[in-house]
């Protein structure tokens, strides 16, 4: 399943030899792909396949939880750390990486605030700074014109499409080298759901993104590289014209085809 | 046949059920009799004592040759030994609570909760002693203006004795708040300081202020520490160094002397009572509401 | 790019205010075991050496090296066998009730909100209930039974509370696998519900009735004798009483008390039989939540539905 030496373009990250367990759950096994920088990659496979596992290695989530383990690497460039190393903080790789969840998770404050929030975080006390910076997530996020009136109105009042919407304004509040997308769209609806694959698109001309989608057509319009997962490993990863044109692994083509999955 | 023996069978559901009813409906007369009992001798009072003078009056002496019947000492030391428990317990509950929902690694919540557990099981007689006899003689080295009996001592041990409560209620309402919302605020990179204090504690805040309340009604309601270490004596004061009485101590007060059945002075304690009754049931309610809120929204 | 050690040493700083708060937050949780600890160290230091056979033995006197606990000890257990054979049955049924047969309408609700406040109420105002009720409207006068009622209905909430909680952890499943081979309700319950809940119901007796044995304003209202220089022998002595049940209108003492008057005395020897009585009535009612903590960890280990 050679990956190597198929990217000729510049790195964002690399990841190397990657293993994950939950537990005694081998979750990922030697899991290799580069990620171009400021392009989308995006991760395909049926459910259950570790994508999203793979996903949440990138800002340690899986930290958060007890009896994890990760092994191998993923590499950052351009300084060339180790982002899954132990010797890492996992709030200095999260401060670098932002993720966007499957399911919109707005914190039960005010639009303003949410947005602020990764701001505040960081110490950032300054009334104009903050706005200023609020202001310009929104306006990334495609969301400033709607919400500009209610700043001060409670998230959990938005829809489905605007909070999610809002908690891509979060991420994209702290300038993150790399955004990640935990099938974003999968609880909206198709309207919502193109106008946040039109963000994703113009997103990248600033940002590195990494999506998961379960969504194959997504993957196919949004994405420049995609990578097809299954129980763990990675089968293939190509341009993505490639992968949907002429795979060269027979799993893939079955799985892109619909006979499973 | 078969109908006969399903209509013995039917008969004797019906007897459990019905019986199973009663056994519930009880609850129900137990409320109704705590309204009976404090409502008929409270009117008996209030025949002899007007509402206005009952609720201004700023002395207590039912027990004297000359009687005051102004509840105002005993509200004003039942405040007192209430907020020194609240002060106590508020911060201390809801650090416990984050630590707990947060920080504490699985063995240490194993080991914790069920200590705090054990605290709130010690008979109230026995924090009263160590109110009494340990503590505030402790407290008298530091602060030689400290008398014997005061508010300063009782107040503490009973702060001590309802954090486990506000500590476990908190805990409850933070741990609600789903785990997507901790993880937004994971990924963006706070500390689990910034999560809990920035995202969390707003998040649970309904939930905080009904285990505020509800902690605080306890202390309002709490009887043996007060009756023990504060003194028995009517004292409208905000010193907490000086003895005081509270509502609670005072029906004790009464009952361990020789108040005949339907004098004043038995009539007093209903009086007093039926004030407390209504002061922590106007908590409870208020606190079981904010519960009931956040367990809606989320 | 960002500059790196910028981002460093602002996480160093927060990182160091959340070890703070960790420290703290241990500290704090430690402040309760500090307390039992304390109190338990306070009450064995002068309550130790009281603590004799005689003590056990020996009636309330006037000088405090001859008093013992002897019809404090004995009050109690009366009183717990009355509050325990009229709490636990009502309890129990209350429970099943109300998760089993009650429909869901306002009657079952009122219930429900009433139950969640009785729990809130103080318990003096049980204590000024049975005042009322017990002594002069039944009554019963101040005895056994009266304060053995109050008791019962201080912590009949608690113990339907703890039932209702017990019954909710049954599947439907196991419900509907009972009526699928012809059940009646009854027997549902009877054969199921109940053993299946034994473990949660069990423990929400034992807490109950350590909180009622360490319980002293209602028993204080209605009219515990607290003067023991006047206390007379034993309110009960011998198997006797049992038979007749003579004993239920007997005056009584009982441990916490018998405590709480030797508190208010201002003599240091008193004080002394205090902390042993303190200590005792703590390792009891200790020992009772510890066996009900215990008890729930092993069913809810054994039982994975």
């Amino acid at each position: 399943m050679g990956t190597e030496n198929k990217i000729e373009e510049k790195l964002k990250s690399e990841v190397k030899n990657l293993n994950f367990y939950y537990g005694n759950v081998h979750a990922l096994k030697d899991v290799n792909m580069p990620i171009a920088l400021n392009k989308v990659t995006a991760l395909i496979g049926p459910s259950g396949c570790g994508k999203t596992t793979f996903l949440r290695c990138f800002n340690r989530m899986h930290d958060l939880y007890p009896n994890n383990r990760y092994e191998g690497e993923i590499t950052l460039y351009p300084e060339n750390v180790n982002i899954i190393s132990s010797a890492i903080d996992p709030i200095e790789v999260r401060m670098r990486i932002s993720m966007v969840f499957q399911k919109p998770n707005p914190f039960p404050k005010s639009i303003y605030e949410n947005v602020a929030y990764g701001l505040r975080v960081r110490g950032v006390t300054k009334k104009n700074i903050l706005d200023e910076k609020v202001e310009a997530a929104l306006k990334g996020a495609a969301l400033w014109e709607e919400v500009k009136d209610r700043l001060s109105g409670s998230a959990f009042d938005m829809s489905g499409g605007q909070q999610q919407r809002l908690c891509i304004a979060r991420a994209l509040a702290t300038d993150p080298e790399i955004l990640l997308f935990d099938e974003p769209t999968s609880a909206l609806d198709p309207i919502a759901t193109s106008k946040i694959e039109e963000l994703v698109i113009e997103l990248k001309k600033k940002v590195t993104i990494l999506i998961v989608t379960h969504n194959m057509q997504q993957a196919a319009r949004i994405s420049d590289w995609t990578g097809f997962m299954m129980l763990g490993e990675l089968i293939e990863f190509d341009k993505t014209d490639k992968i949907f044109t002429a795979p060269s692994e027979k799993l893939t083509e079955d799985y892109i085809t619909g006979r499973f999955g | 046949m078969k109908k006969n023996i399903f209509s013995r069978r039917h008969i004797k559901e019906t007897l459990i059920e019905g019986s199973l009813m009663m056994a519930a409906t009880l609850s129900i007369f137990i409320t109704a009799g705590i309204v009976y009992v404090l409502g008929s001798e409270a009117y008996g009072f209030f025949k002899v004592v007007s509402l206005k003078e009952f609720l201004t009056g700023t002395e207590w002496t039912p027990l004297f040759a000359t009687r005051k019947f102004g509840i105002l000492p005993l509200v004003a030391g039942t405040l007192l030994t209430t907020v020194i428990a609240v002060i106590v317990a508020l911060p201390l509950g809801l650090i416990i609570a984050i630590y707990l929902s947060e920080y504490a690694p699985h063995k240490v919540r194993e080991v914790v909760k069920p200590v705090l557990e054990l605290l709130v099981a010690v008979p109230t007689v026995v924090y009263g002693y160590f109110a009494l006899l340990f503590l505030t003689p402790l407290l008298q080295k530091f602060l030689p203006d400290l008398s014997g009996f005061n508010a300063l001592s009782p107040g503490l041990i009973m702060g001590i004795m309802i954090t486990p409560y506000v500590a476990s209620v908190s805990e409850d309402s933070i741990k609600a708040v789903p785990m997507h919302i901790r993880e937004g605020s994971y990924a963006m990179g706070a500390t689990k300081l910034q999560s809990s204090f920035m995202v969390l504690i707003p998040a649970a805040f309904s939930g905080i202020a009904a285990a505020f309340i509800m902690g605080m009604s306890r202390a309002i309601g709490e009887t043996m520490v007060v009756a023990i270490a504060a003194g028995m004596m009517p004292n409208l004061t905000a010193n907490p160094f000086e003895p005081v009485q509270t509502l609670t101590s005072y029906i004790v007060q009464v009952s361990l002397g020789d108040a005949p059945h339907g004098t004043i002075e038995y009539k007093t304690i209903f009086a007093a009572g039926i004030l407390l009754f209504l002061i922590t049931l106007f908590f409870n309610i208020m606190g079981f509401w904010l519960r009931e809120k956040i367990r809606e929204k989320y | 790019m960002k500059n790196m050690e910028d981002i460093k040493s602002k996480i160093a700083k927060r990182k160091i205010f959340n070890n703070i708060f960790a420290i703290i937050g241990l500290l704090s949780t430690m402040v309760g075991l500090a307390l039992l600890v304390t109190l338990f160290i306070d009450l064995a230091i002068d309550g130790t050496p009281r603590l004799s056979y005689k003590f056990f033995t020996s009636f309330p006197s006037r000088f405090p090296d001859e008093a013992g606990i002897l019809s404090a000890w004995v009050g109690t257990c009366l009183v717990m066998l009355v509050t325990a054979s009229a709490a636990i049955p009502i309890g129990i049924g209350a429970g099943i009730y109300l998760e089993e047969y009650a429909r869901k309408n306002w009657f079952t609700s009122i219930i429900e909100i009433n139950i969640n406040n009785l729990a809130g109420v103080p318990s003096i105002i049980y204590g000024l209930l049975a005042l009322g009720l017990f002594v002069y409207f039944f009554n019963f006068g101040e005895s056994i039974l009266t304060a053995g009622l109050a008791l019962a209905l201080l912590i009949l909430p608690m113990i339907i509370m703890a039932v209702r909680e017990a019954i909710r952890a049954i599947p439907n499943s196991i419900r509907e696998a009972s009526y699928a081979l012809g059940s009646t309700k009854w027997q549902t319950v009877r054969n199921h519900i109940i053993p299946y809940s034994t473990g949660g119901i069990l423990t929400g007796i034992i807490i109950g009735l350590s909180r009622a044995i360490g319980e002293t304003a209602p028993i204080i209202t209605v009219g515990a004798l607290t003067f023991i220089a006047f206390l007379p022998p034993s309110p009960v002595s011998g198997e006797f009483p049992f038979i007749n049940f003579k004993w239920l209108l007997a005056p009584f003492t009982v441990m916490p008390i018998q405590m709480f008057s030797w508190v208010s005395r201002p003599q240091q020897g008193f004080h002394l039989n205090a902390a042993a009585a303190g200590m005792i009535l703590l390792v009891m009612t200790l020992a009772m939540n510890a066996i009900a903590i215990y008890l729930r960890y092993k069913f809810r280990k054994k039982v994975k539905w």
